[in-house]
């Protein structure tokens, strides 16, 4: 990266992610996530400049603009509190706020935050929108994705029963997460295939969980970087979009992304993602979606990502594992989504990630998308100061 | 309240919980090239707006392209029929389904359009539901038309063959 300060990750926090975290109200869930990334850099409030906190739609919750009764939870008086929303990409955009403040050499210590509470929401009631002069037609966001899937499936001539194995493997890596939500053992492709279809070609065990959760990390400047574990560093960041209607949009393989990846690559000096990076956390809510991401960030040609799927390359062990948190499909706290899997990204560089960790991580990508696929942010982290 | 009310709050399980049902009325302003699409579907027709550099037609007609940003309201009347992008069958309930699942959603590229609408297609099974299917508009009868695409009931199948993949493919 040139024309920019360092930025340094120092401190990575998570929650428990559950279906109903009962025990703590929306405030409660932010702290317990802020409080664990501070822990982890050995920082107390005080230390931190300026906070960036993000969420998915304030329709889930019903609480127009959270960020405002939020701010006394997250040690923000008297301090800049920024938020920041771009649909399900939100966490990532949310962490790269964060870091141009660093990067623009404007604050030393960053806390970024982002959460969603869905058991206080209603996801698939504020995603089934009654359009004006419409029959109803939506119907949650795997009504959104399902012909997009089915669209992919027919053009790259994927066999059936590739979102099966991505659904197993994923729940797999998830049961050596501590803080993943779905836990299912002995999860297999029988138990996925016999799941009921909700938005055929989706079935129930292809689809993400709806979760509570936060995430939160401290972002700090170089001079500000001794931490007392190694940091994490941002070699690459970026985000993109495009119109989410236009003739001749390609809503498989958006561009918005491909640009999106492509920069970050050039920043991070990358040429080969599939060799370069040694492992990614992607934005899969629904088992396809990691094919076609593979696809659409270059890890696999156009066509060609289902065969890097059911190759067993991206399972835990393989020669590109992907989502070894398990991922969207073990845990959903929407707003939180996308900064989770920078977060694990980060996690993996500084040899952090426990029992899914990657030996010898060191450099790792985080993706997010939001929107009708036409939000993207990325990041690539890496263990060596860039 | 009964006597015996006291005693039944004393030991009900705490409250964690209240839904809260929230809704917002609001005015649409249709404006200009909406309200023209609107009114033809009042009239059993479709009409949308050309782009004059690109010379895609959307639907409905729109005061900028999103890729030449220019307005795209030559107005051009396409048919009631086409073919069906990419589809999904909705097997989940949910409180604002228009028919008991499992029912079939679909993109439809309309003969003479450049963007395809969604739509729900009847009249089939879901398992013969299939890309590429042609598929013709079923309008409301005349007393129930009005300036809403729910003027079109749905489509069913048109009784055409299937269309070739290359012909809609660059539309996924």
């Amino acid at each position: 990266m040139t024309a920019a300060n360092r930025c340094a990750i120092v401190g990575i926090g998570q929650t428990h992610h559950k279906a109903k975290r009962q025990d703590v109200s929306i405030p409660g869930l932010i702290r317990e996530a802020a409080l664990r990334a501070l822990a982890d850099a050995e920082l107390t409030w005080k230390d931190i400049d300026a906070v960036v906190i993000g969420k998915a739609p304030d329709m889930f919750e019903g609480v127009m603009m959270p960020e405002l009764f939020l701010a006394d939870a997250l040690g923000a008086a008297g301090k800049p509190i920024l938020r920041v929303h771009t649909a399900g990409s939100v966490g990532g955009s949310t962490a790269i706020c964060a870091a141009h403040l660093i990067m623009g050499g404007i604050h030393r210590r960053v806390l970024t935050v982002a959460f969603e509470k869905q058991s206080e929401s209603d996801a698939m009631w504020a995603l089934s929108p009654r359009i004006p002069f419409q029959p109803q037609l939506t119907a949650g966001a795997g009504g959104y994705f399902a012909p997009l899937v089915r669209a992919y499936m027919r053009r790259s001539g994927a066999p059936d029963d590739v979102g099966l194995q991505v659904a197993v493997k994923d729940r797999q890596h998830g049961l050596k997460n501590p803080y993943a939500h779905l836990r299912i053992k002995g999860i297999d492709r029988a138990m996925v295939a016999d799941s009921p279809m909700l938005w055929d070609p989706i079935r129930y065990l292809e689809t993400c969980p709806s979760s509570d959760g936060a995430c939160a990390m401290v972002l700090a400047a170089e001079d500000a970087a001794a931490a007392p574990r190694p940091p994490a560093w941002v070699h690459g960041l970026a985000t993109r979009s495009e119109p989410v209607v236009f003739s001749g949009r390609d809503q498989v393989n958006p561009q918005a992304g491909r640009d999106c990846a492509r920069d970050i690559y050039a920043q991070a000096g990358i040429h080969t993602p599939s060799k370069d990076l040694d492992v990614a956390e992607l934005y899969v809510p629904f088992s396809w979606f990691e094919p076609m991401w593979l696809e659409n960030l270059g890890f696999a040609a156009e066509g060609e990502g289902w065969k890097v799927t059911a190759s067993g390359a991206t399972a835990l062990g393989g020669a590109l594992p992907i989502n070894p948190s398990g991922g969207v499909l073990c845990s959903n706290p929407i707003g939180a989504s996308g900064m989770l899997r920078f977060a694990e990204a980060a996690m993996q560089v500084r040899d952090q990630a426990g029992e899914h960790q990657v030996d010898g991580a060191r450099r790792a990508m985080g993706h997010a998308y939001g929107g009708g696929s036409q939000f993207f942010a990325m990041w690539i982290v890496g263990r060596d100061r860039p | 309240m009964s006597d015996d009310a006291p005693d039944a709050a004393a030991t009900a399980a705490p409250v964690t919980m209240v839904p809260s049902h929230v809704r917002l009325t609001y005015t649409v302003t249709a404006g200009r090239h909406l309200s023209s699409y609107l009114r033809a579907l009042a009239d059993r027709r479709i009409v949308g707006g050309r782009c004059p550099v690109c010379t895609k037609v959307y639907l409905p007609a729109r005061g900028a392209c999103p890729t030449c940003g220019v307005p795209a309201d030559q107005p051009v009347e396409v048919a009631d029929r086409g073919t069906v992008t990419t589809f999904c069958v909705i097997r989940i309930p949910f409180e604002a389904a228009p028919f008991p699942p499992p029912y079939v959603a679909v993109a439809i590229l309309l003969d003479g359009a450049d963007m395809p609408i969604f739509h729900l297609v009847r009249g089939i099974a879901p398992e013969e539901a299939r890309m590429g299917m042609r598929v013709q508009a079923r309008w409301v009868a005349d007393d129930q038309l009005g300036p809403t695409l729910a003027s079109i009931r749905w489509f069913e199948l048109s009784g055409e063959p299937d269309a070739a993949y290359e012909t809609y493919a660059n539309h996924l």
